[in-house]
């Protein structure tokens, strides 16, 4: 046993301080101590992105950072994204375009997503395709997941041109 | 896949984390941004006593472009190169590379430093640096060494950098002219089955300089001068490729594994280096 430490993660805006051994993986401690399982363990080999978090801002695979590295992170989870009034548009643009079938990659597909529009609001298709490349989906074919990222940017920017 | 426990140090400057590095010997390490490391570790690979993250130490970070020399911090991220609109004039051969390196989620964690330094020949950069005649400082408590890219790297996994020593940053002049980096693999994440990194300038319609190097088609970054010399002074037609082929194909040493034949390797080096030197050229 590895002598344990304190680590302080600012988790959907949620402060928690947790004790954990350095070597713990960032996702096995959303998941497993604070029960945030919205992000999945797919591969574990940092090759799928089921396990994608947002963290200071970036997309990672919460499967290859440990704990000790995540100490004093601002983290947002598919948890973090939908508000108090319901669904993220990204949420509905997913269910609306059947964006899913078995839904294992959604979350890490979803919450890649958001970082994607942050950065680039107004993607291309290509775009699109390029930045979810980190994300595996063995249902879709990916095809109406490309169309429900595209619908939210289109959604989004209509939005803030009405504002 | 849980590694071996290991203590945990966040320095906060340089001199705290070679500090660690000499009290902790060969049970230390350090972290950039682990995309080479955890997965070693996982697998228990790798063992690590002390792993000394180096995260905040804030003089390993920025970009610079500067009098016709670029500097690269070793905690610079794939994603912040690929960003930095300076750098992607001064060199734009670092950007197109960068943008073939793993997914989205690794280029935002996986560093410059990290992937110079760790010596798998997978790596993208070594090559690349090799092409464009980079310089690694090298900081340890014996003081500061610069090593030319070009004789830093010895074998699989051992480079001239020794255990107590960081790799702090990257120094490379402006490279002007054509340039290409041609990568076949088989997906998206995978390391190169071959790849080429291809420079050129063009003078009176003829090849004024060049310079080549492959990345993953032996245990180390391969820069093969006579490639470019093949080039020199020609006028890039198909001879003179055909030419640079074959010299690059005798430079290299590629094994056979799970990305192919030891045949197949060399075919792919022919065909994609082939190709970076048709783009470079139009861009020259």
């Amino acid at each position: 046993m590895g002598k344990k430490m304190q680590v302080s993660l600012t988790v959907n805006g949620e402060v928690h301080e947790v004790l954990a051994e350095p070597r713990e993986l960032l996702i096995h401690t959303l998941r497993e101590k604070l029960g945030i399982t919205g992000p999945h363990i797919g591969c574990e080999t940092s090759h799928c992105g089921a396990c994608t978090v947002d963290m200071n801002g970036r997309s990672v695979k919460a499967c290859t950072v440990f704990v000790a590295q995540a100490d004093g992170a601002e983290i947002t989870t598919i948890e973090g994204l939908g508000g108090p009034d319901g669904l993220h548009v990204l949420q509905r643009m997913f269910r609306e375009h059947h964006g899913l079938q078995c839904g294992y990659c959604t979350p890490g597909m979803i919450t890649r997503a958001h970082r994607l529009l942050q950065e680039n609001p107004q993607p291309t298709e290509e775009e699109v395709r390029f930045g979810m490349a980190g994300n595996l989906c063995r249902c879709t074919g990916y095809q109406n997941i490309v169309k429900a990222i595209m619908a939210a940017a289109a959604e989004m920017n209509a939005k803030e041109a009405a504002e | 896949m849980i590694p071996s426990a290991f203590e945990y140090h966040r320095p906060g400057d340089l001199a705290s984390a070679i500090g660690l590095l000499t009290d902790h010997g060969d049970e230390a390490r350090v972290i950039a941004g682990g995309h080479s490391l955890i997965p070693m570790m996982k697998l228990r690979m790798a063992a690590v006593g002390h792993l000394v993250d180096l995260q905040a130490v804030a003089e390993l970070k920025g970009i610079t472009v500067e009098g016709g020399r670029v500097t690269i911090g070793a905690m610079v991220t794939q994603a912040e190169l690929i960003g930095h609109e300076g750098l992607a004039r001064a060199v734009p051969l670092l950007r197109e590379a960068a943008l073939q390196i793993a997914d989205p989620q690794v280029r935002y964690v996986g560093t410059v430093g990290g992937n110079v330094a760790n010596g798998d020949p997978g790596n993208d950069m070594p090559g690349l640096m090799q092409c464009l005649g980079a310089s690694f400082t090298l900081v340890g408590p014996g003081g500061t060494r610069e090593v030319a890219a070009r004789g830093f790297y010895h074998g699989l996994y051992a480079t001239e950098r020794a255990d107590d020593e960081i790799l702090t940053r990257i120094t490379l002049p402006v490279a002007a002219g054509g340039y290409a980096y041609e990568k076949q693999k088989r997906k998206i994440g995978d390391y190169a089955t071959a790849a080429a990194a291809v420079l050129l300038t063009k003078s009176g319609g003829k090849v004024a300089s060049a310079s080549i190097a492959t990345t993953n088609l032996s245990d180390v970054p391969v820069w093969s001068e006579a490639a470019a010399a093949a080039l020199v002074g020609s006028d890039c037609g198909a001879a003179a490729v055909k030419a640079a082929v074959a010299a690059m194909l005798g430079d290299i040493d590629p094994q056979k594994d799970n990305r192919g034949p030891i045949e197949f390797k060399r075919h792919v080096a022919g065909v994609i280096l082939g190709r970076a030197i048709a783009r470079a050229w139009a861009r020259a």
